[in-house]
């Protein structure tokens, strides 16, 4: 079976209006999870199925498409989603943020600011924020209902009451609009600030089977105490490649005798940077 | 059976036209027009790819054809609720028509969906179980009530035919109907969401 066998972008005409809906109720009510019946995708639970609906139900013939995974446009799972989409919407796609209208990412948000004119569509494994205080949905559906979500911040409290500090560093969870708790996806805690965006944002999350969206410009406060005040933090140095001390790091380990490096964790920021001559520490050994 | 079903509609071409020319490409152009308008309230966007019998506008024709489909209950208020509309969206999308109370999408101009309040709103466990109003605007344009809220940058502004069932709308948040502004080729949306004042 060749791509053109397909409809456009995968999913039948009937799913994307199914998920197309969802969206939109997301959009009204920014936050909130609506349930979607999640299809299944040529690819397993935990790859990024709930992105990909989101994105096939988004894309238009006319879109240039990014798939970032932990920031890198190369890694396995971001290469593959990106040759899905151009077999099956075939698209234009790019490793440049700027370049892109849609962005599909897994557990990053772009370093460069994004625009009014793109979309970030974020993969989900856990939509729930309350799930691992919680495990009934029953009860985490009536704690939404009833805004009651003073048990995330005793675990915020538990948190420094044992460690001095809040450890949470990744999906960070965040209040939306003043209303809903959410789970930003296990996106760095350095990256939430950047939930207010001028783009639109929308997480899918397949195997749980829900959808939600953060429109441009919506207030996405993440928790804190005002004695304990939130705190983007990431590593304390610069990227060894281009010497960006303002984005987020990985860690990497480059020998047995534990040497290390820090790099940034988007690569296509990196890149441009190192392309108009910016330089870390260990560019030359690299 | 045959010969009696094209009998029945055969005085009534306008039933079988004016669907998607290609709609995979037409309906993921529309809802990206759709999605832009409902995520920046205010925002006017144009829409084309439907074209239903009068007085369906080109915009209501391609939102219906977008998102309404056998899994959707239709309303359609006062003159929209003619016998070459019902056979349109009957033919091109199966959607069962519903009571107002029932709907998923109501369509209609904006006095003949009253009263408003007849529509779902969701329940707090639930929001999202909601209705959609599609309503037909003798035109759309960036002035009169002032917008604040989700999706815009400080303030925007839109022609909407009222003030009052707005503001209620939006104290019964996170409940609440949703409203998608057809007029033309051209589409609005106001959310929930969207808190409306009197311009200053």
């Amino acid at each position: 079976m060749n791509e053109t066998s397909y409809n456009f972008a995968y999913l039948d005409e009937q799913t994307k209006r199914m998920i197309r809906r969802a969206i939109l109720k997301g959009l009204a009510v920014p936050g909130y999870q609506v349930p979607f019946a999640s299809r299944e995708m040529p690819m397993p639970y935990g790859w990024g199925t709930g992105g990909v609906q989101v994105s096939a139900a988004v894309l238009t013939p006319e879109d240039t498409m990014k798939v970032i995974d932990q920031g890198a446009d190369d890694t396995t799972n971001a290469v593959s989603i990106r040759k899905f989409f151009e077999k099956t919407a075939t698209i234009a796609v790019t490793e440049h943020t700027e370049e892109a209208t849609v962005i599909q990412t897994r557990h990053r948000i772009p370093e460069v600011l994004l625009r009014e004119d793109q979309v970030l569509v974020y993969q989900v494994p856990i939509p729930e924020p309350l799930r691992f205080i919680e495990p009934r949905e029953t009860e985490t559906r009536k704690m939404h209902a009833l805004e009651e979500y003073g048990v995330m911040h005793l675990k915020l409290y538990e948190n420094i009451a044992h460690h001095g500090a809040i450890t949470t560093a990744y999906a960070y969870p965040v209040q939306v609009e003043g209303r809903y708790m959410m789970d930003p996806s296990p996106i760095p805690k350095f990256d939430n600030p950047k939930l207010e965006s001028a783009a639109i944002q929308l997480f899918g999350a397949g195997r749980e089977q829900r959808i939600y969206a953060v429109p441009p410009y919506t207030q996405v406060v993440s928790l804190d105490f005002d004695d304990y005040p939130f705190d983007p933090s990431k590593a304390d140095c610069a990227c060894d490649l281009c010497g960006s001390e303002t984005s987020y790091l990985d860690e990497v380990i480059v020998d047995d005798a534990g040497g290390r490096m820090f790099v940034c964790s988007d690569t296509d920021y990196c890149e441009q940077r190192r392309a108009a001559g910016f330089t870390g520490a260990k560019a030359e050994a690299a | 059976m045959a010969d009696a079903l094209h009998q029945s509609t055969a005085h009534q071409p306008e039933v079988y036209v004016g669907g998607f020319a290609d709609a995979a490409h037409d309906s993921a152009r529309a809802f990206r027009s759709i999605m832009n308008v409902m995520a920046r309230p205010g925002t006017i966007e144009p829409i084309v790819g439907g074209m239903g019998p009068q007085p369906l506008s080109v915009a209501a024709s391609t939102l219906i054809l977008t998102l309404c489909d056998g899994n959707t209950g239709i309303y359609l208020a006062g003159d929209h609720d003619a016998e070459a509309i019902r056979g349109w969206i009957t033919f091109h999308t199966g959607a069962p028509f519903v009571s107002a109370e029932e709907a998923d999408f109501a369509v209609g101009t904006w006095s003949a969906l009253q009263p408003i309040k007849r529509f779902k709103v969701g329940d707090a466990s639930y929001p999202d179980r909601a209705a959609t109003l599609i309503v037909e605007q003798p035109e759309l344009a960036p002035t009169g009530v002032m917008l604040r809220g989700p999706g815009i940058k400080d303030s925007a502004a839109l022609n909407l035919p009222e003030i009052d069932a707005f503001q209620r709308n939006r104290r019964q948040f996170p409940l609440g109907f949703d409203c998608l502004f057809a007029s033309g080729e051209k589409v609005a949306a106001l959310p929930r969401s969207t808190r409306v004042e009197e311009a200053a």
